[in-house]
């Protein structure tokens, strides 16, 4: 009844070819951007914006890159984090480096240097698959954080490795309360979003599926293996490293190689599972379950009055047991639970 | 239904009425937020060290508080990670009319922090750990790395080893072997063991051990064939039973180990067993038991309101550690007090203040029953460290006892011009003017 499509007929090509077909989906989507962009900002206090919403939507960004390569590509990668440390620290050299560079192109070059690791790193999935290329990937992960603390230059010669991220400053608006910071975060992360919502349907796009699918096949169909292998990987190391360089610019502001571990790949990895392998909106959903559900529960656990060696077991045990139901009522992720939802509001109120 | 909705009510009523009378009580309370961790690798030491603040503040509540103002606070679990320990900063920091002073035990998190807590205006303090050049309080008003920063001591294990070789001079031409976690925390003590190095004339053989450290026999095997004079075992959790475990296997003395002080609690040597015999650390408290702690154990643990479960770890390092904080932060309050008024309850201004003009002497020590637990800590704005002074300790195969009588100091003059070199770097680049805060 209320998310019902019948009667939208789409009578020009230009109509035909939108990235949301369905009118309910477009007045969704922009009321979200709405609440995200007006309402949100008006309301939220300093604590929801620096320490729920803009880890929320960086680790989301994240998730997304991740998400075009395993999801929709079809190759495992353990080295997110490594290509977030390569955006944050090749965005933090171009700051530091070139006088006068605007902070968003900063972010975009650091991104293309994530992008050009990804492809050499990238290069091995040519050859290998599955297990073997996980296990080349997690390469990635230990020669970037080892490459980034044993070279001084990386890190303008900081004994420790540590940088401390610049101002952000875009025509000579200083981005400096969390607020100001949350909106650019998500002007960031609204634009590239939509960007990979269109880019998933466009050639581009469906040859990563096809290759996701049987490569044999796609390449039988014409579609050059090696172009969209690395094509996905540049495409998702160019996200994960502008996310990173996000990470460090609008999150942490000084920064270790060592917070790009291999423990932030393998929740970025939990966040494309539990979201959902091949959607947009999944790696939203995964990221905010991964992100928020242990703050949920370690506030509501809090509340128990229990003592804090209780509480801290408690709230791993209750956020395991949850990941284990969510995956045995829905293998295939967060996602695909709304999809089942929008099929049935589809029928209401008279299924067959 | 009906019955479900009363029943909802009433626990809604309840529960606001609990609220209104907490916030109601925390208006005569000093309230601390602790970013602790007690789940993960580094449990055992989040734990310990919690534990021990936590023991101390019902330790002076118990006494009546400071001028009669009670302590309450909060925790937050951050498992040791930059992100969590991030969040649970922001969430704690403006409760129960704001955090007056933070201590997250982690460089990941105070790194994390470093930035907000400037801007927020409440001090960290940083025992033991963190941004060495941050002990500059012109550049870093708000950071503070309180008694042993990682370059005084690496200063103080080069100053030991020079005193156990029988003089400074003696180290020439000898072989160090500095054995690290390959990780930001790991390489912070190199220039200044870089420095002797190249002062001193001995050779320093920089050999990193990859994170966690489980696996450690090429390294060890590589210093088998160097043969050094002594071993620095810069190390973190597993990793440290792993290196003194696999030191006894290829058969190098323990007693050529010397450990930082990350490397030296109980929870590094019991699982190494006798392998861990002779081996010595660093340490910024002397092991031993001190009236404070008799009082712990009768006034808060005699009343149920101890915060380790295990009794056995009343004393132990880690403990031990956290009751320093404790004290630390309680000085620094009732320093504060004293200045803005006895019996109110201070801002996080002016827990910088009494952070920044602490001095805790020996008579001091005596009133608090903790003489020479700790050194003697005088701060300023210039020194932030306060200090700078280590112990080394011995494990005996049961307990950790003191080598030195007194506290070792390293090269101050030269750890305080590379603070201030390396600090100037980092305003530089901050754009920060440098200047100490008036007042």
């Amino acid at each position: 009844m209320i998310y019902r499509e019948a009667g939208q007929y789409k009578t020009t090509y230009l109509n035909d070819s939108q990235i949301f077909p369905i009118a309910q989906d477009r007045v969704a989507v922009a009321l979200l951007l709405v609440v995200a962009f007006v309402a949100i900002p008006l309301f939220a206090t300093p604590y929801i914006f620096s320490g729920i919403l803009i880890p929320f939507l960086i680790l989301a960004l994240a998730t997304l890159g991740l998400n075009i390569l395993t999801g929709y590509a079809g190759q495992i990668s353990l080295g997110t984090a490594a290509f977030m440390a390569v955006g944050a620290f090749a965005s933090y050299n171009f700051m530091l480096r070139v006088p006068g560079m605007p902070v968003l192109l900063a972010f975009v070059l650091g991104g293309i240097c994530a992008a050009l690791v990804g492809i050499l790193f990238g290069l091995p999935s040519l050859r290998i698959r599955g297990f073997y290329l996980a296990a080349s990937t997690l390469a990635t992960q230990f020669f970037v954080v080892w490459c980034l603390t044993k070279v001084p230059w990386f890190t303008n010669n900081s004994s420790s490795g540590v940088i401390t991220a610049q101002q952000v400053e875009i025509l000579g608006f200083k981005f400096e309360t969390p607020q100001q910071k949350y909106l650019l975060v998500l002007a960031v992360v609204a634009v590239m979003a939509l960007l990979a919502k269109n880019m998933v349907r466009s050639t581009v796009g469906r040859s990563w599926m096809a290759v996701r699918d049987m490569d044999v096949a796609a390449e039988v169909i014409g579609f050059r293996i090696m172009k969209s292998k690395l094509t996905a990987f540049a495409v998702s190391s160019f996200y994960c490293g502008v996310a990173g360089a996000l990470y460090a610019f609008c999150y942490l502001g000084t920064v270790e190689p060592e917070a790009y571990n291999l423990d932030l790949s393998f929740r970025i990895l939990f966040m494309v599972i539990i979201g959902g392998l091949g959607s947009i909106l999944g790696s939203f959903l995964g990221a905010g379950f991964i992100v928020l559900l242990p703050i949920f529960l370690s506030v509501v656990v809090h509340y128990t009055g229990l003592p804090n060696s209780v509480t801290s077991n408690l709230e791993l045990m209750v956020f395991g047991a949850l990941i284990i139901f969510f995956l045995i009522v829905e293998p295939h992720g967060l996602a695909r639970l709304w999809q089942i939802g929008k099929e049935k509001l589809r029928l209401w109120p008279f299924p067959h | 239904m009906k019955f479900r909705f009363t029943r909802l009510l009433a626990i809604t009523a309840v529960a606001a009425s609990t609220a209104l009378t907490g916030s109601l009580a925390a208006a005569q309370e000093q309230y601390l937020p602790l970013l602790s961790y007690r789940v993960g690798p580094y449990a055992a030491g989040g734990s310990g060290f919690f534990g021990g603040m936590i023991d101390y503040f019902n330790l002076v509540n118990a006494n009546g508080g400071i001028n009669g103002v009670k302590l309450s606070w909060e925790e937050c679990e951050t498992e040791y990670n930059a992100s969590r320990g991030v969040e649970c900063y922001e969430r704690l920091k403006s409760k129960n009319g704001g955090a007056s002073v933070v201590e997250p035990l982690g460089t990941g998190i105070a790194y994390g922090i470093l930035d907000r807590v400037a801007t927020d205006k409440i001090p960290m303090t940083t025992l033991g750990y963190g941004r060495s050049d941050a002990a500059n309080g012109a550049v870093f008003p708000y950071v503070y790395p309180l008694i042993t920063s990682y370059w005084s001591q690496a200063a103080g294990m080069i100053k030991y080893l020079g005193d156990k070789a029988g003089g400074m001079d003696k180290l020439k031409g000898k072989k160090i072997v500095h054995l690290y976690h390959d990780s930001a925390f790991g390489k912070e003590p190199l220039p200044v063991l870089e420095a002797y190095e190249k002062s001193l004339g001995f050779t320093l053989i920089k050999i990193p051990v990859p994170h966690p450290g489980n696996e450690q026999n090429s390294q060890w095997l590589q210093i088998r064939q160097a043969n050094p004079d002594y071993v620095i075992l810069w190390g973190w959790g597993v990793m440290n039973a792993v290196a003194v475990k696999t030191a006894a296997r290829v058969g190098f003395p323990r007693e050529k180990m010397l450990g930082v002080w990350w490397a030296g609690s109980e929870e590094d040597t019991i699982p190494a067993g006798d392998a861990a015999k002779g081996y010595s650390t660093m340490t910024f408290n002397t092991p031993g038991n001190y009236p404070v702690i008799d009082d712990i154990r009768k006034k808060v643990y005699g009343a149920g309101k101890g915060n380790l479960s295990d009794k056995d770890r009343i004393g132990s390092v880690y403990h031990m550690r956290g009751i320093t904080a404790g004290i630390i932060w309680v000085e620094a309050m009732r320093n504060a007090q004293a200045k803005y008024g006895k019996g109110k309850v201070m801002t996080g201004e002016q827990v910088r203040w009494g952070l920044e003009n602490l001095n805790i002497d020996e008579t001091r020590q005596k009133a608090l029953g903790v003489l020479n637990m700790f050194p003697t800590i005088k701060t300023s704005c210039q020194d932030h460290e306060g200090s700078g002074a280590t112990k080394v300790q011995v494990w005996d195969g049961k307990a950790w006892k003191a080598v030195t009588p007194s506290w070792v100091m390293g090269d101050r003059a030269m750890i305080q011009k590379m603070v201030a070199e390396s600090s100037a770097k980092y305003a530089a680049e901050k754009k920060i003017t440098a200047a100490c805060a008036a007042g």
